[in-house]
């Protein structure tokens, strides 16, 4: 008989339920010879998802808790930076291409959906290349890529700059929304309640995000356990993965370790994707300051095309026509405060009321991969 | 040169009669239908169940189906859901202008093959042609009226006396369309559900199975159903996760796109309420016809008008209702 690998066989043994429970088990017995609580962060959206889609939080004890971070590409995009796409979309010769859910996303003017309902030409893709296709069916309009994601989908965009330039494709733009994770991690990290005036973020110890490790490898989240006394583990977003990873951190701390280790080893390695970290820095250098929808500018967080490829820079090309006003986040809304650990979703008041996931007003609210937009599918039955 | 559909077509001349008798007579030809009257006169006995649909879809000819299979399939099993024998269709078309007389044949007749699986017949019809670009190729209307052969099925009646099944594996429909509307290209088995559910009701019927609800999974998948039936008997559904039938090739997508498989549509797939005492009876007529149908849930009060999913390690969540469009995440 042909021996064939199927899909279940890649995922199966990372959702068993009796590894998870084992695994729940072990976690219980290191939380309880700790004496006191344990804040863990989950940088990624993806993990948020894992976290409460399988309920993991019902499996913890008391004294551990996850804290749901900003690692949500679609759900940290400031409304001015949608406007742009909603303004170049409007464009009578513009196709404007994106990624998934990144077109529900509402900025101040509307979303790319309602821009698309307006007679703009709005599509998503799954991989940047497919603008190359497009641009051969539309010769006489302009396909501008509105580029989103972290480490983990900025080697693709830049693969795609890669061709453009080869091919010497005329009709393909970028703009540009590619930020990166250590640098929100170290603003978590320092960032001041502005009310009290102090530190007082909430963050013990960080599940790594491990498909950005990927590319930029481990070794991005060194300093945390050097300068920060945070421990990092790395991990899968299968829900054994995670479990793993939790138990990883908790051993740290019962062993006074204080490392930046992998669960999530079949596919992250120390020092990551070197061909596609190349590709990057070609044709990317850093932005001073990117904003992040509900925690506001973070230094060195973003990045953009180079001086040289201006060229191809759908920023500077119409720089023109787009707003430059900078959107203040809501008044009501707490999404920077449960981004650092220091408030619930529940606690926000226009949680599920005025805020829900068909009309976001916050960031955690955009993509299911937020918070808050977890909570409120999912819910928390304990 | 290839015939296509002219806007002249619909304006009650010459070319709308050529239309009407070469295409759409022919395929739907009855007594009812050929005598050609205003309106047309029906014999039913008893109670009567009515229900109408509209049915648009991109891309018109699927792995599975057609919309006109489609557009046949979703009345009948409206009726079917509220133990009706479909009985009378109405059809309505509205063509774009410059669309294919050919692949207008070959919906013609996917709907003539689903209406014979029902048993039922168009007793009336409409066509209307729109200048192009004005619709997207074409948009058919129909309404159906079946015989009640058996009376209180409601969505309203559920009680934790009841068990929740489903009548086959899920989401096949909504992944096989959503492949193929977005052009992802997938060597696979997917294949649409779409299929006529009259004949599984009438098999249950047969049976003397005592059914207290059925409801179709089309928009909105299973998850939708659920909620809607928790809802209106004020319970609390509680599902065993692992219990839904799910593909391989449907887990696949939903594992790509980041779906899950029980928001997407369903085009011949089923949910049941039936008695406890009943239940496994209704499962075994079940299996006739798709061995994957499965009993995955009760009823309790645990959270009233909510839907629970109960993992194979202990915990729970809640299944919500889909809203706005399927879009895959990022990451």
């Amino acid at each position: 008989m042909k021996e064939s690998l199927e899909l279940k066989n890649l995922y199966d043994d990372f959702r068993d339920s009796k590894t998870i429970k084992a695994y729940s088990k072990l976690i219980h017995q290191e939380a309880k010879k700790l004496n006191r609580n344990i804040n863990i962060m989950e940088v990624c959206g993806g993990h948020t998802h894992t976290i409460m889609k399988y309920g993991l939080p019902q499996l913890m004890p008391k004294n551990i808790k996850f804290i749901h971070g900003p690692g949500c590409p679609v759900c940290i995009m400031p409304k001015h930076r949608i406007d742009h796409a909603y303004t170049l979309a409007m464009q009578e010769d513009v196709i404007l291409v994106t990624l998934g859910d990144m077109i529900k996303v509402p900025g101040s003017k509307g979303s790319l959906q309602q821009a698309r309902a307006k007679g703009a030409d709005v599509r998503f893709v799954y991989s940047p290349m497919e603008c190359i296709k497009i641009s051969k069916d539309n010769p006489d309009k302009k396909i501008i890529f509105f580029a989103i994601g972290f480490e983990t989908t900025t080697p693709m965009t830049a693969g795609l700059i890669d061709v453009v330039i080869r091919q010497n494709i005329k009709n393909i733009l970028f703009h540009i929304n590619h930020v990166t994770v250590p640098e929100v991690m170290e603003e978590l990290i320092n960032s001041r309640d502005e009310h009290i005036d102090s530190y007082n973020n909430q963050i013990d110890a960080f599940l790594g995000p491990s498909h950005v490790s990927v590319i930029a490898g481990a070794k991005i989240y060194e300093k945390f356990p050097k300068e920060y006394h945070r421990p990092v583990v790395v991990s899968g977003f299968e829900p054994v993965d995670v479990m793993e990873g939790v138990l990883m951190i908790l051993k740290q701390f019962n062993e006074n370790r204080c490392e930046n280790e992998i669960q999530y080893k079949r596919v992250v390695s120390f020092e990551g994707n070197i061909k596609a970290q190349e590709m990057i820095e070609r044709y990317f250098k850093k932005a001073s300051l990117f904003k992040w929808r509900g925690l506001g500018n973070v230094s060195n967080s973003g990045w953009k095309l180079k001086e040289e490829y201006s060229y191809l820079d759908a920023e500077v090309i119409y720089k023109d026509i787009l707003p430059i006003e900078e959107i203040e986040d809501h008044k009501l809304c707490i999404c920077g405060d449960i981004l650092r650990g220091i408030a619930h979703p529940t606690e926000c008041t226009i949680f599920g009321t005025a805020c829900k996931p068909n009309n976001p007003v916050g960031s955690c609210m955009v993509s299911s991969e937020g918070a808050c937009a977890a909570y409120y599918k999912y819910g928390n039955l304990i | 040169m290839v015939k296509t559909v002219p806007l002249s077509a619909g304006n009650g001349g010459e070319e709308n009669s050529e239309l009407i008798s070469r295409v759409f007579y022919k395929a739907f030809k009855n007594d009812i239908l050929l005598k050609s009257e205003d309106a047309a006169l029906l014999d039913i006995d008893g109670k009567v169940a009515m229900s109408t649909d509209s049915f648009t879809v991109t891309p018109l000819f699927f792995n599975g189906g057609d919309i006109g299979k489609l557009s046949i399939c979703g009345t009948c099993n409206d009726l079917a859901m509220m133990g009706a024998k479909p009985k009378y269709l109405t059809v309505g078309f509205i063509i774009e202008e410059g669309f294919g007389y050919r692949e207008l044949e070959k919906i013609v007749r996917s709907m003539k093959k689903e209406l014979e699986i029902n048993g039922a017949v168009i007793v009336s019809g409409d066509t209307k042609v729109m200048p192009k670009g004005t619709i997207d190729k074409v948009i058919i209307n129909t309404t159906g009226v079946g015989e009640v052969n058996y009376e209180g099925i409601s969505s309203n009646s559920i009680t934790e006396d009841d068990l929740i099944l489903v009548s086959r594996d899920i989401g096949s429909h909504g992944a096989t369309i959503f492949t193929a509307r977005e052009g992802i290209e997938l060597s696979s088995n997917l294949k649409s559900d779409c299929a006529s559910l009259y004949p599984i009701v009438k098999a249950l019927l047969d049976e003397r199975v005592k059914i207290t609800a059925l409801r179709d999974a089309t928009r909105g998948g299973l998850s939708a159903v659920l909620n809607e039936w928790a809802r209106q008997s004020d319970i609390c559904i509680e599902i065993d996760e692992e219990s839904i039938p799910v593909s391989q090739e449907v887990f696949g997508v939903c594992e790509m796109l980041g779906f899950e498989p029980t928001m997407l549509a369903n085009e011949g797939t089923f949910c049941l309420a039936i008695n406890r005492d009943d239940a496994f009876r209704a499962l075994e007529v079940l299996k006739r016809f798709n061995e994957n149908a499965q009993i995955i849930g009760k009823v309790t009060d645990a959270h009233k008008k909510r839907v629970v999913l109960n993992s194979s390690y202990g915990t729970k969540r809640f299944l919500d209702t889909p809203t706005g469009e399927l879009l895959p995440r990022i990451c």
